[in-house]
């Protein structure tokens, strides 16, 4: 049996921030493996949010009164976090703040998409997007004829780049996820990044499933923009971040129209502001803003780097208890002990469909993601409709990993 | 909380081991439908034969769960042999049994169709479980829903 020798985070500590994680389902505690779909909050985060309504509630940039002035100040903090953690160099007018990742996408595609890109311009994608950066994009293309191509994914999980050269050939975009939300590979972004600035294409990277787990620094990726989203890495829902140089931000019309976003407005025109508010109509997502911030400390006490090596440690764990207890188990992503693997584990159990795996999974309290994970491009290419996917945290230790074992032999003993 | 017995039926079990009417049917004459469900990425194939409004054959490929193949397999047992009139009575009352009340819009205004008996539905009232996990009636409909499109086909043919 595999043994976890390496306890780099005090768990039972780190659980116990987590209200949700001390619900008790039927009976059992429950075991929250589908962070990679969204994460569990600490209690600092609904606390900071909390504290922001009861005390400080007002709309932002707008109204002269102190607690006006205390509201803009903390939302504003949100941003300067967001920007922190991943290192980007003018985080005060490059960080825009959206809904998710996915509306991040869909304002690169609306605005710089159809001011840049006409009938025939190449765009790269890869063949392991979520369907966030394939479908804004694929709404483009029907407008505007443009050409996407695709990196492929080889079979050992990692994308082909063998003919990376020749494939962003006068590409003016290239958009990539910096980390598959299926198979658990950390993309290796500089070879794409150098081949697609020797082509004049602008790089994208998708760090939804990155910045909660790994430390990111766009300046020394060399990147060009940048998203994530704030649920997954502990904060609320409906926040997520785009980054983009300051340049290509100027240069880019302007996205959703209304108040906050302009300088001036008369009946037959309009001026935009300055950035970052230029992308940021109407009111803000204030709280989540706050929200975000806090998790971000919260993410930075514990560190990257140690959060990183527990996860690592304990997704080995995984791929080793579940390949010695189950022979029959394809798992869609690579085996323990590689490198640029991150704890995103999609597996097959036999012939057993993943819905009916994930159902029983959760009559023992198991929570994971079963289904195509907004990748069907993927899926066709690993030839399945769908995939069982159990993901780890910082706050998932050696424990849960047994117990998804049990659930699973139960699964076996129910539909073999 | 609903327990898994309430689910996973013995028959249900067996429909998903055993499934019968598996295979495909040379079109035309039958008719081919596909239906995807967004959610999991299933995706069945409805082969339909119908004469003089009769259901003369079926057969039904693609992948699902337990739940959706076990509900086309059962649904394909009940409708061969039907005729159309009685096959919609059949999928509304399915439909009905699954909580999804389509109201009609009658001259009198919204009609619903009224409780029905499980009685009358043989094998496939083993499917009623399915109501208390939401998130699966999707995978019980999946076949029906295609059903309604193949049949809606069938009468424009």
């Amino acid at each position: 049996m595999a043994s976890l020798e390496v306890q780099t985070l005090a768990v039972e500590a780190i659980k116990a921030d987590f209200p949700l994680l001390s619900r008790v389902q039927a009976g059992r505690k429950i075991v929250f493996l589908d962070s990679a779909a969204s994460a569990q909050r600490p209690q600092a985060v609904l606390d900071a949010m909390d504290d922001y309504y009861s005390t400080t509630h007002a709309n932002v940039h707008r109204g002269v009164y102190a607690i006006a002035e205390e509201a803009t100040r903390r939302y504003e903090e949100g941003r300067l976090a967001a920007g922190r953690l991943i290192n980007a160099p003018n985080p005060s007018r490059e960080i825009i703040l959206t809904k998710n990742v996915t509306e991040a996408y869909n304002l690169v595609t609306y605005t710089w998409g159809r001011k840049n890109l006409q009938r025939g311009d190449v765009v790269v994608l890869t063949e392991s997007e979520h369907h966030a950066n394939i479908v804004p994009w694929l709404m483009l293309k029907a407008e505007r004829e443009i050409e996407i191509r695709y990196l492929r994914v080889n079979d050992d999980f990692r994308l082909d780049l063998s003919n990376l050269d020749e494939v962003v050939r006068d590409a003016k975009f290239v958009s990539v996820t910096a980390a598959s939300n299926v198979l658990g590979t950390i993309t290796d972004l500089a070879p794409i990044v150098a081949a697609a600035h020797r082509a004049g294409a602008l790089v994208m990277a998708d760090g939804a499933q990155l910045v909660p787990h790994r430390p990111v620094d766009v300046q020394a990726l060399d990147l060009d923009l940048f998203g994530y989203t704030g649920h997954k890495l502990m904060g609320p829902t409906g926040i997520g971040v785009l980054w983009a140089r300051a340049e290509i931000l100027e240069a880019m019309p302007p996205f959703l129209g209304g108040g906050e976003m302009i300088n001036d407005v008369r009946l037959d025109s309009f001026t935009t502001n300055e950035l970052p508010w230029k992308f940021e109509a109407g009111t803000p997502p204030i709280a989540e803003s706050i929200g975000l911030g806090a998790a971000i400390k919260y993410l930075e006490a514990i560190g990257l780097d140690r959060i990183a090596a527990h996860e690592a440690a304990l997704t080995d764990y995984t791929l080793n208890r579940l390949t010695e207890t189950f022979p029959e188990i394809e798992i869609f992503g690579p085996p323990a002990g590689a490198d640029r693997r991150g704890g995103v584990i999609s597996f097959k159990l036999g012939d057993i469909h993943p819905h009916d795996v994930a159902q029983v999974l959760d009559e023992h309290a198991v929570c994971v993601r079963a289904g195509h994970h907004c990748a069907k491009p993927l899926m066709r290419r690993l030839g399945v409709n769908a995939t069982t996917r159990a993901s780890l945290y910082l706050y998932n230790d050696e424990h849960d990993v047994e117990t998804l074992i049990e659930a699973l032999v139960d699964v076996k003993r129910m539909f073999q | 909380m609903a327990g898994l017995e309430d689910l996973y039926r013995e028959i249900i079990l067996d429909h998903y081991r055993s499934p019968r009417n598996r295979g495909e049917l040379t079109t035309p004459p039958a008719i081919r439908v596909e239906g995807f469900n967004p959610l999991c990425g299933d995706e069945i194939v409805l082969y339909l034969e119908v004469a003089d409004d009769i259901v003369t054959d079926v057969k039904i490929s693609g992948q699902g769960c337990s739940i959706s193949q076990s509900s086309a397999s059962m649904m394909s047992a009940a409708i061969k042999g039907k005729s159309v009139v009685e096959v919609r009575a059949l999928i509304r009352s399915f439909k009905a049994m699954m909580s999804i009340h389509e109201a009609t819009l009658g001259e009198e205004g919204v009609e619903e169709i009224g409780p029905i008996d499980p009685d009358s539905f043989g094998e496939l009232a083993a499917l009623q479980g399915v109501v208390k996990f939401p998130v699966r009636i999707k995978c019980a409909t999946l076949s029906w829903n295609t059903l309604v499109q193949a049949l809606e086909e069938a009468a424009t043919a």
